[in-house]
């Protein structure tokens, strides 16, 4: 029997460059699920568009073959007249995007944009397609799928829209979905929701999946077979088992090496001694006010409350959580960008002994020095770089804004700074745009070491590298931490990330601390159901070792939901209780 | 009822705002020495023509000249009566044109609709050129044809209005037999409304709304597509196309319904930088609008009329802004419900 999607010898290229995907060769059969995995600019992406040909207009495919379909309607997809490629796409392939936030039009209902699938394929009347699209919601796990039909994207959550991209895709039962990096801009616990929401729907209706993925968690929870693709070639291809159990190819064993996982405890951790704290967050609460239209009252918004973390000095402090858990507003209030409620205190001690500085009361000067010694990293490399400055200039306008030394010393400056982050000075001259993305995180971590801080605020400064990146940016954030000293507050959302920086671990769920302990104690003995969920849900690249979805699905849901003895009423969350040495807990008693 | 509340409220904000207006232009107006009758009444006085002085001392004191300012104006809006009977802007009455020697209203009444039509023709006539010229050159970008709507479009924001309109009026003349100036025959004016007014009105109206308009469908040809080029690069177009949708309908069911927004909102600004910009176009094509009548009074200092014209665009203003907002409301459900929300 011949496999249902069959690509030969495919090569994309843009204009009269090389190809950027040379020679792909890979088969889907039906019913099975294919992860296409590779680093960001492996060529992964522009191979799965091809198959719906939706390349980006300055792409074209130079060579290749792409058979689908069994029986006489199998055909090659790349020669397919556009009328018949347009009755393909979205019937019998459809295909899921990696934002959902954007992946939607931000204009219309999301019952018209799925259920347009069906009217448009199926010759259904609205009414017989609003009735499947409801079933569909429901399938996917809507609590209440009419008012989805209803609602617009903005009004849902990351994981909501993004099972709302789920039916999309798979309302008229297409014989084969192309899931493109599906979960990566979901927070862990929603994406291993959504990934089981995913093989259970695989197994109902037995379609084929392509699972595009830099993630060989992900690939180990889903796949049957695997195609590891680097700069636009295929490196490793065989049933998932052999590659992820005894991986082959150099290349391979590199992506697992770089692979984030959490380590095996033995033992919980000392307790640090904190007593020389560089920053303490005391009674934190900061309520935002959504501002009423016309004459009603403005109702408040709690982005955290009651948050108490010190910084020790010379270490790291990371704050967990999943997007709205108040972990940003946290580093704000840090920085003194934004002020906490009447009530909190942010102290700040530049040097052990030193008077202390009241960061959320800075007077003119005290605030000119503040913002010499704590420094931001910020998380998207990208934009944080002006792209019409030379690395010599973003380097030195910190200097000069400060007026510290003279143009040939702020110049040394700089280059000294490349040279601690691992870049060779004679770069100073070029733009941005000529670095690739882990090098302008150094640019960036540079940048915020040109004043000589005490404290640098990470906020997620790995999130949007590929993982082997991810790897060197953490080790050099490790490596400048103790070289200068320096203490860190560290936001992230992922556990594995913080496990190997981390000193301590806060994790925050809707404003306020859940658990906090060094990253051993709490890998060796998490207590909160929370914790526990975001532990359960990091995918581990080891085929053997499932997400566990009744776990993750526990401690994931709202914290009114949770075991009696972490429950919230509302508003009122139980106290922070420390169950040992160095271990809170936020429990009855 | 979420809108309907929506609407009362920008309603009202729209009389305040009429109201701050008024106070703004009898400012304005008044600001320069003197008045266009003690000027004139100098005038006479001085070439010794006693009768007329006596009328212009009468009218003097019918509009109340020399009564103190804030009296004044609350006599021009019609809030205080003035000698002999005058009512003020609320109460219908306009005033008089002393330059003109005749009723406002009988100056402007008939210009009114008559500006109101070609500038709303204008309007259209943008809307309805520029949309799908500008789609078509978002969608077929970096080709012969997004090249030659370009082309075309710079060559009309680059010709001189005047010059198109004498242009247009010559070869129409010549070659479809289309009238020259004016907005309708000699013969209907003054008329009542009948068949062969609207079609005269109508024929004479083709060159104009052709010459206002062009500048500013190139205009907002070229911004509609910059803004579809940067709603084409984003995902959800990409959704829409593996649905496997038409590019026709796709191009205008979503990143046209995105990229429209900003010309909704425009259509406040439109209105009133038609009414002052077309005035050198009515003067080449002699057209009956209020153009060249708002430049007259305020070259005299003719109070009134001035103040009656420059409060008619400060309306079209503030009624195109609401009916964008209120377009708004109905087309983005994200500021409908933000507003709901907060």
């Amino acid at each position: 029997m011949s496999p249902l999607l069959d690509v030969k010898n495919l090569s994309i290229g843009f204009g009269s460059a090389p190809p950027v995907v040379y020679g792909v060769s890979f088969s889907v059969n039906a019913g099975e699920t294919l992860a296409l995995v590779g680093e960001s600019g492996s060529g992964k992406t522009l191979t799965c568009r091809s198959v719906l040909r939706i390349l980006p207009a300055a792409a074209q495919v130079r060579s290749g073959e792409v058979h689908f379909g069994t029986g006489a309607s199998r055909a090659d997809l790349l020669q397919m007249a556009p009328r018949q490629i347009r009755d393909v796409r979205g019937d019998r392939i459809s295909m899921i995007f990696q934002e959902p936030m954007r992946s939607l039009s931000p204009l219309h209902r999301i019952g018209n944009q799925v259920s347009e699938v069906l009217t448009l394929h199926r010759d259904m009347s609205l009414a017989e397609a609003k009735r499947d699209v409801i079933a569909t919601f429901d399938r996917v796990g809507f609590p209440d799928a009419e008012r989805a039909y209803r609602a617009y994207p903005f009004e849902l959550s990351g994981g909501m829209r993004q099972r709302a991209m789920i039916a999309m895709a798979m309302v008229a039962k297409p014989d084969l979905l192309i899931a493109d990096e599906p979960t990566t801009a979901l927070d862990v616990t929603t994406q291993a929701q959504v990934l089981g929401l995913m093989k259970t729907l695989q197994r109902d209706t037995g379609m084929a999946m392509i699972l595009v993925t830099h993630d060989l968690g992900v690939v180990a929870n889903m796949a049957d077979s695997v195609v590891v693709m680097n700069k636009g070639h295929v490196m490793e291809r065989g049933p998932a088992e052999a590659v992820l159990s005894a991986p082959g190819h150099g290349y391979t064993q590199k992506l697992f090496a770089a692979a984030p996982v959490i380590p095996e405890v033995a033992k919980p951790a000392d307790p640090i001694d904190g007593n020389d704290a560089i920053l303490e967050l005391n009674g934190i609460s900061k309520t935002y006010h959504v501002r009423a239209s016309g004459w009603r009252a403005s109702k408040p918004v709690y982005a955290c409350s009651d948050v108490n973390l010190r910084v020790p000095r010379g270490k790291t402090l990371a704050i967990v959580g999943e997007s709205g858990s108040g972990k940003t507003t946290c580093a704000r209030i840090a920085l003194g960008a934004e002020l906490p409620d009447p009530g909190g205190e942010v102290i700040f001690r530049a040097e052990a002994g030193l008077q202390p500085v009241r960061v959320d009361h800075l007077s003119r000067a005290e605030k000119v020095a503040f913002q010499r010694q704590a420094q931001m990293v910020f998380q998207d490399p990208y934009s944080s770089l002006s792209p019409r400055m030379r690395v010599q200039e973003a380097l030195t306008e910190p200097m000069e804004i400060h007026r510290l030394g003279t143009k040939i010393s702020r110049r040394d400056k700089a280059a000294e700074m490349l040279r601690w982050v691992g870049l060779n000075p004679d770069m100073l001259k070029r733009y941005p745009h000529a670095f690739s993305g882990g090098q302008r995180q150094r640019l960036s971590i540079a940048r915020a070491l040109t004043l000589d801080p005490v404290l640098l605020v990470c906020d997620e400064p790995t999130s949007a590298l590929d993982v082997s990146v991810q790897e060197q940016i953490l080790s050099l954030l490790e490596r400048i931490r103790d070289g200068m000293g320096l203490s860190y507050l560290f936001i992230s959302h992922d556990l594995a990330v913080v496990a190997r920086i981390a000193d301590e671990v806060a994790v925050m769920r809707r404003g306020v601390v859940v658990e906090q302990a060094p990253p051993k104690t709490l890998f060796y003995n998490p207590s909160h159901p929370y914790t526990k969920a975001l532990i359960a849900a990091q995918p581990e690249p080891d085929i053997h070792s499932p997400i566990d979805l009744a776990a993750v699905s526990s401690g994931a849901g709202e914290p009114e939901t949770w075991p009696d003895l972490y429950r919230f009423e509302g508003m009122a969350a139980p106290a922070l209780r420390e169950i040992e040495p160095g271990h809170k807990v936020r429990c009855h008693a | 009822m979420m809108f309907l509340r929506y609407a009362a409220y920008r309603l009202l904000t729209m009389c305040l705002t009429l109201v701050v207006v008024s106070i703004l232009v009898f400012a304005i107006i008044n600001l320069p020495p003197g008045d266009y009758l003690s000027n004139q009444i100098a005038e006479l006085r001085a070439t010794g023509q006693a009768e007329g002085v006596a009328k212009a001392e009468f009218l003097r004191t019918e509009f109340g000249l020399d009564r103190p300012l804030w009296y004044q104006y609350l006599m021009w809006v019609g809030l205080a009566p003035g000698e002999y009977g005058f009512s003020g802007l609320l109460q219908g009455d306009l005033g008089w044109s002393f330059f003109n020697d005749e009723p406002v209203i009988d100056i402007v009444g008939s210009k009114l609709w008559l500006t109101v039509l070609v500038n709303l023709a204008a309007v259209l006539f943008i809307y309805f050129m520029a949309i799908p010229l500008g789609v078509l050159a978002a969608a077929k970008s970096k080709t012969w044809i997004d090249y030659v709507t370009a082309f075309i479009g710079y060559l009309g924001l680059a010709t001189p209005n005047f010059l198109l309109a004498l242009i247009l009026f010559y070869y129409g003349r010549k070659y479809i037999g289309l009238p020259i100036g004016g907005l309708m025959d000699p013969v209907y004016e003054g008329e009542p409304l009948s068949w062969g007014k609207i079609q005269s009105v109508l024929t004479h109206m083709i060159v104009p709304t052709f010459v206002i308009g062009t500048a500013g469908v190139a205009a907002m040809m070229q911004r509609l597509r910059a803004n579809m080029l940067d709603e084409l690069g984003k995902p959800y177009v990409e959704t829409a196309t593996a649905k496997g949708l038409a590019p026709s309908r796709m191009l205008t069911k979503y990143p046209l319904r995105v990229a429209f927004n900003p010309f909704v909102a425009d259509i406040g600004n439109l209105l009133p930088a038609m009414v002052s910009g077309s005035v050198i176009i009515s003067v080449v094509m002699s057209l009956p609008t209020i153009g060249p009548d708002l430049l007259t009074a305020l070259k005299t200092q003719d109070q009134f009329l001035a103040g009656f014209v420059l409060m008619f665009v400060a309306f079209l203003t503030l009624v195109g802004t609401m009916i964008s907002d209120l377009l708004l409301v109905l087309l983005d459900p994200r500021i409908r419900y933000g507003a709901r929300e907060g």
